[in-house]
């Protein structure tokens, strides 16, 4: 990734001859230690009950984990939810964000500022701090139990505001002007040459923001209470409450059922991933 | 430039574009705001007479909660617990991942995949840690023939065993982001370090350490955050118990909305929540925003 100089490379040859040096020993230790846990899940998910706590490499894999998940709780209606949630909110994000973006790298609106700043409030306060009365409201409009309910008061993101206007902001002018000599209106000019110019945005705002709605839990477990709407979080976290009884390989197959998406999305784009964390960083 | 009509015909044009999103915000953010204040001021009506206002009533009931002083007190021994320990070891492993190392892709990989998991599901992970009898910390405990901690039952142990996994969930986040300061840094410095044979122990204290403290703001303001917003592993770590040893503020919250139906007194804590939050912020727009040079 970086380039080495010559000197790290002769230092290289050097080293590589020795056993891996403290730092090398503890980076792998932490690294195991950590992707412990989920290794482990996988362990339960795919071998019988009898062997959860006992390390037998020799241990028989089995599916019926998988399949009993999958057969004692709606998890296709809960995989649908998800998938219709997540692209809902995504795309709703991206025409409410853009066109205020667009409002503020652009247009003299008064007291921008102020309104900017107002804006910005909401990097703060989420909705789910708000449970209580963002729940009167949503019953208010009818929402509750939907998947609209779910998603809708994340769709004016402050944070997707921010980083559009940012980006709209570094495109010149003069991309404007050309377009609008060729005739395009504001909406012409928008569609042509800003969001077109924006794309690496958009991607990292979509991947940060289908992830964070993918793991969301607290206000979609306040405002779903059916399979219907239901998403895949809340579904895991109904199935697999402790009181109710179900044995753990299942609840690992669920677990790992539920997560599965999103890490082999992530295993496969981990670049694209981790570039887009960082970009949501700098706010 | 422009006309003055054009001109004007711009700002109503700029005012139609920031309306959805103006609508929304109003409607899911603001709205709320206000009316969780409002809210907080008032004892609600029964059958249908009006609600009775009671000033700062709540506030004095909140104050005289034993309880709420212990979930405020968890919280912050949560924040306390959490925080420094994910941005050290963040920076820990960012400085591991940096260096030249067998097998990099892999190492960093198993350091952040922990963060796109749910919160959910990372508890239902650890649940199986955690559980008393079966639990793999027990067993394995139980192999060196000491007799297991009760991880979640013990009010002694619970919010530490909460906090291990909040750690263990986070950590990886906030490297990313130290591992991008630490590329960006000039090698000339470690070079001339170098040459003055600067030892490394005093090159990180000198002047990796200072130059990575925006990043380090920006981490903080953001750990803050989570102690405050994420609450999901309680729901199957330990529902707040036992005897609210591991209640946090927006669990107390959620509790007193949807499983004592108290609203108001919901409503109140959550202005708790919304102070701690605005005091962030302050230190974020005044602090980082000094500190820190947007690229």
């Amino acid at each position: 990734m970086r380039p080495a100089t010559a000197s790290t490379s002769n230092a290289l040859t050097f080293t590589s001859l020795r056993l891996p040096s403290l730092e090398t020993l503890a980076a792998w230790l932490l690294a195991l230690i950590w992707i412990f846990p989920l290794l482990y899940a996988f362990w339960a998910a795919f071998h019988p009950p009898a062997f959860m706590v006992t390390f037998d490499l020799t241990a028989p894999l089995t599916l019926s984990n998988i399949i009993d998940a999958w057969t004692q709780a709606p998890f296709a209606r809960y995989y649908l939810n998800t998938f219709a949630l997540v692209t809902g909110v995504v795309l709703a994000q991206f025409v409410v964000c853009t066109l205020a973006g667009f409002a503020f790298a652009r247009f003299p609106i008064p007291g921008k500022n102020l309104l900017f700043m107002l804006v910005l409030i909401q990097l703060f306060v989420f909705p789910e701090v708000l449970i209580v009365e963002n729940y009167r409201i949503a019953s208010e409009l009818g929402l509750i139990d939907t998947l609209t309910g779910v998603g809708l008061p994340y769709v004016a993101s402050a944070f997707g505001i921010f980083l559009l206007r940012q980006t709209f902001k570094t495109i010149p002018r003069e991309l404007e002007d050309a377009a609008r000599i060729e005739g395009c209106g504001w909406m012409a000019i928008l569609w042509k040459v800003y969001v077109p110019l924006a794309k690496p945005t958009y991607l990292a705002y979509g991947l940060v923001s289908i992830s964070h709605h993918w793991n969301n839990f607290l206000w979609p477990l306040v405002v779903t209470n059916s399979v219907e709407s239901r998403p895949l979080t809340v579904g895991l976290g109904v199935f697999s409450a402790p009181e109710t009884g179900v044995n753990w390989a299942t609840v690992s197959a669920a677990t790992l059922l539920s997560i599965a998406p999103l890490l082999v999305a992530f295993l496969l784009f981990q670049r694209q991933f981790v570039q887009s964390f960082l970009r949501s960083g700098i706010r | 430039m422009y006309s003055l009509n054009a001109y004007r015909g711009m700002q109503f044009y700029g005012v139609l574009l920031l309306l959805p999103a103006a609508i929304l915000l109003i409607t899911f953010a603001y709205l709320p705001t206000a009316n969780t204040l409002i809210n907080s001021l008032y004892i609600p009506s029964f059958r249908g007479e009006p609600r009775t206002f009671v000033g700062l009533e709540n506030y004095q009931d909140l104050l005289s909660d034993t309880t709420f002083w212990q979930v405020a007190r968890n919280n912050f021994l949560y924040a306390l617990g959490t925080i420094p320990t994910s941005i050290a070891l963040a920076l820990g492993m960012a400085l591991l991942v940096n260096a030249r190392l067998p097998g990099r892709g892999m190492v960093r990989m198993a350091y952040f995949t922990p963060t796109i998991l749910p919160m959910i599901a990372a508890a239902n992970i650890w649940m199986f840690f955690y559980a008393p009898q079966i639990g793999l910390f027990n067993k394995l405990l139980s192999i060196v023939g000491i007799s297991g901690i009760n991880w979640l039952g013990d009010p002694n142990v619970a919010l530490s065993s909460v906090i291990v996994m909040s750690v263990w969930k986070e950590a990886g986040f906030f490297m990313i982001f130290y591992l991008a300061a630490l590329q960006s840094m000039a090698p000339e410095l470690k070079e001339a370090a170098d040459l003055e044979g600067t030892s490394r122990w005093s090159f990180f204290w000198r002047v990796t350490f200072p130059l990575l403290m925006p990043t380090t703001l920006f981490v903080l303001i953001n750990a803050l955050i989570n102690a405050v917003r994420v609450v999901d592993h309680l729901f199957i770590l330990t529902k707040g118990g036992p005897n609210n040893a591991t209640n946090l503020l927006l669990y107390y919250v959620y509790e007193n909305a949807f499983s004592f139906f108290d609203r108001t007194y919901a409503a109140t804590i959550t202005v708790v929540i919304l102070l701690v939050l605005a005091l962030v912020a302050t230190l974020k727009f005044t602090v980082l925003d000094r500190r820190t040079h947007y690229q």
